[in-house]
């Protein structure tokens, strides 16, 4: 395991009264990709601009290589921000911009004309050097932005939704590319991105956000596959979440069926939460189901169907297959045990954002 | 048809700018280019080089110059504070900035005349606090306080524009790349806001140039500026030829000013042509 890089500790934030980051705890090791996902509001900006120096936070430490920097300014920090909208200087060529950080700190001539080179070609535009950077289109400024970061060599570069602007294929152009550049330089890379499939395919760790609270960090597949809670469940990828009833180890009753999990130290007789994805819920004719159902809607999107099926109790399973079963049929649902995905209820029903105590 | 509705919106304003630009124009020029007795003639534009004429003309460039100068030296601080002020407070001082451009341009002046009188306000106030007086009422200053006090506005405005217009994170980001405070604003912010600047000193310098009315009140009859020699042909002298003719000159002054600040205003943004 790298070393931890960036500590931050109990930072609190609040804007006009308004609790924006609350006792927010988190650590990010030296060449991690980690990921800032939440919904729109939650706060991934503010915990960006307390990284980058443009706010402080009204409690808390932020600690860089063992030293605070919780009050140093932008321009004596060790790492550059990448902003979500490009942040270009206008009046600047494209080559200029690369260089405004170098020619700050007094480079040779030579020195910055050989990094001009070398960012550009990283980010595969050279040739562009003498251009204004309103004459690039969108996808090529994001990357004029990512070069004129990278070129100051920062331990740590901060991302803010920087591919938020672009079309989808441009964007997963631009995922492939920053993956290959985070290899190549060896730094790490801090990421806000409100896209769980972006956060999923390009992250070392990520850190589930919601009102200011950390929901849930983990790698990718651990957030993907054992949600802690119904809020990561439901925000990333579709899910079945249903309230259960844990009758006792490895045992856990959902609309009245008994189901063998693989979940332990819950208790017994607890209600619970259930998330099973929609790709493990396995179909087939009612004898051979747990439950059974009826199938009330079909899509078909090409890798897989898209099938919702309706339990007599109102339930409606969302199922992914690639067996194809017409509306109106009779159908068995089942789940393997290590499919079912068992989570504490939040402390209040109506309460969404639940505080996660590590 | 098809072709007379399109244009038909436009004709109100086609017979505006006949009617008010266009033919005083071509008067101007008219007169300008003629004497007395409508013979073509170049007299009137080389006037200008008379000892009287092109020293008032010196003394106008002179003094707008040193207006518009002071003019964006006071108004580059005041746009940006008012640019970092959020909510109620801008508002505030906004306010208080406008206030005295709701009054008439001939009063505020004429109020200035007042306060600087050698027995005016000020001079009272000083004289009772046993200090100095100020003597600059007929005086070159006198005109320049005016031309300041009136215009500045038009310079703080643009400024204000180009400012209010840099986007925060393009400030942050030249932060970020290691620019103290200082490199911030000399590498950015100032570069950023030129078009605005350029816009500022054309509505500065343009009017100081060609003004009669603040150096009539605040200069007496002591220091004569170019518009005072033009107005006093066509109202005292009433040779409109010569008035014409020097106003052509004053024109091509101005058509320079034009010109420099479309050449720095590239993007046309704070442009005026
Ligand atoms: N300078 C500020 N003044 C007042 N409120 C602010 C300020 N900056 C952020 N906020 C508030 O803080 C909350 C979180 O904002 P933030 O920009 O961190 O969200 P985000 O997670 O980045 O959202 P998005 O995905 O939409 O960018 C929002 O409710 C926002 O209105
Ligand atoms: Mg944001």
């Amino acid at each position: 395991m790298n070393k931890k890089l960036i500590d931050l500790q109990h930072i609190t934030k609040s804007f006009d009264g308004q609790m924006i980051l609350d006792d927010l705890n988190l650590y990010i090791r030296e060449n991690e990709f980690l990921t800032l996902l939440g919904p729109s509001g939650c706060g991934k900006t503010t915990t960006l601009r307390i990284l980058g120096g443009f706010e402080t936070p009204d409690q808390g430490h932020v600690i860089f290589d063992d030293q605070d920097i919780t009050k140093l300014p932008p321009n004596k920090r060790q790492l550059n921000t990448v902003f979500q909208k490009y942040a270009l200087f206008t009046h600047m060529t494209i080559a200029e911009n690369i260089a405004f950080g170098l020619k700050i700190k007094n480079k040779s001539k030579s020195y910055i004309n050989d990094k001009i080179a070398y960012a550009l070609k990283l980010v595969n535009l050279e040739g562009y050097g003498s251009r204004m950077p309103d004459s690039l289109s969108g996808g090529q400024q994001q990357r004029i932005a990512i070069a004129r970061a990278i070129v100051n060599e920062p331990k740590v570069l901060l991302l803010d939704e920087p591919l938020g602007a672009l079309d989808l294929k441009l964007r997963q152009d631009m995922q492939y590319e920053l993956i290959r550049l985070k290899n190549e330089l060896g730094i790490t890379f801090i990421y806000v991105t409100h896209d769980q499939e972006e956060a999923l395919t390009m992250s070392d760790t990520i850190v589930v956000m919601n009102q200011g609270y950390i929901q849930q960090i983990g790698s990718p597949e651990k957030i993907y596959n054992e949600p802690e809670n119904a809020f990561v469940a439901d925000f990333i990828g579709d899910s079945n979440i249903i309230g259960g009833t844990m009758i006792e180890d490895k045992l856990v009753e959902i609309l009245s069926a008994r189901f063998p999990c693989v979940d332990t130290g819950f208790g017994t007789n607890r209600p619970v939460d259930v998330v099973i994805r929609p790709e493990d819920v396995i179909l087939s004719s009612p004898a051979n189901g747990r439950l059974t159902g009826t199938v009330t809607h079909l899509i078909f999107k090409g890798v897989h169907y898209e099938m919702e099926v309706t339990t007599p109790d109102g339930y409606e399973w969302l199922v992914h297959s690639t067996g194809m079963y017409p509306v109106g049929t009779q159908v068995g649902i089942d789940v393997d045990p290590f499919n079912i995905q068992i989570m504490h209820k939040p402390a209040s029903e109506d309460e969404e954002a639940v505080k996660i105590d590590e | 048809m098809n072709n007379f509705r399109k244009k038909l919106p436009g004709t109100p304003y086609f017979f505006w700018s006949v009617l008010f630009i266009i033919i005083p124009l071509c008067m101007v020029f008219y007169y300008g280019l003629t004497d007395k007795s409508g013979a073509f003639t170049l007299e009137n534009i080389i006037a200008i080089a008379t000892r009287e004429h092109s020293k008032a003309l010196w003394l106008s460039l002179l003094l707008s110059l040193i207006a518009t100068v002071i003019c964006l030296l006071l108004s580059y601080p005041l746009a940006m504070i008012l640019c970092s002020r959020k909510g109620g407070q801008h508002s505030v001082i906004v306010f208080i900035f406008i206030l005295p451009m709701w009054m008439n341009f001939l009063l505020r002046t004429l109020a200035w005349q007042t306060l600087l009188e050698k027995t005016g306000v000020i001079n009272s106030i000083l004289s009772f606090l046993h200090l100095p007086a100020l003597n600059i009422i007929n005086t070159p200053q006198a005109i320049v306080l005016g031309m300041v006090y009136n215009f500045l506005p038009f310079m703080v405005l643009p400024i204000y524009n180009a400012l209010a217009k840099i986007d925060e994170n393009v400030i942050n980001a030249a932060r970020d790349l290691g620019a103290n405070p200082a490199q911030v604003f000399f590498k950015v912010t100032l570069p950023l806001t030129v078009p605005g600047i350029i816009s500022g000193i054309t509505m500065v310098f343009i009017p100081a140039l060609t003004t009669f009315v603040i150096s009539n009140l605040l200069g007496g009859s002591k220091v004569l500026l170019i518009g005072n020699v033009v107005e006093q042909e066509f109202t005292q002298a009433s040779n409109w030829h010569l008035g014409s003719g020097l106003s052509i000159v004053l024109m091509l002054f101005i058509l320079l000013n034009m010109i420099v600040s479309a050449i720095f205003d590239k993007d046309g943004e704070g442009s005026v042509l």
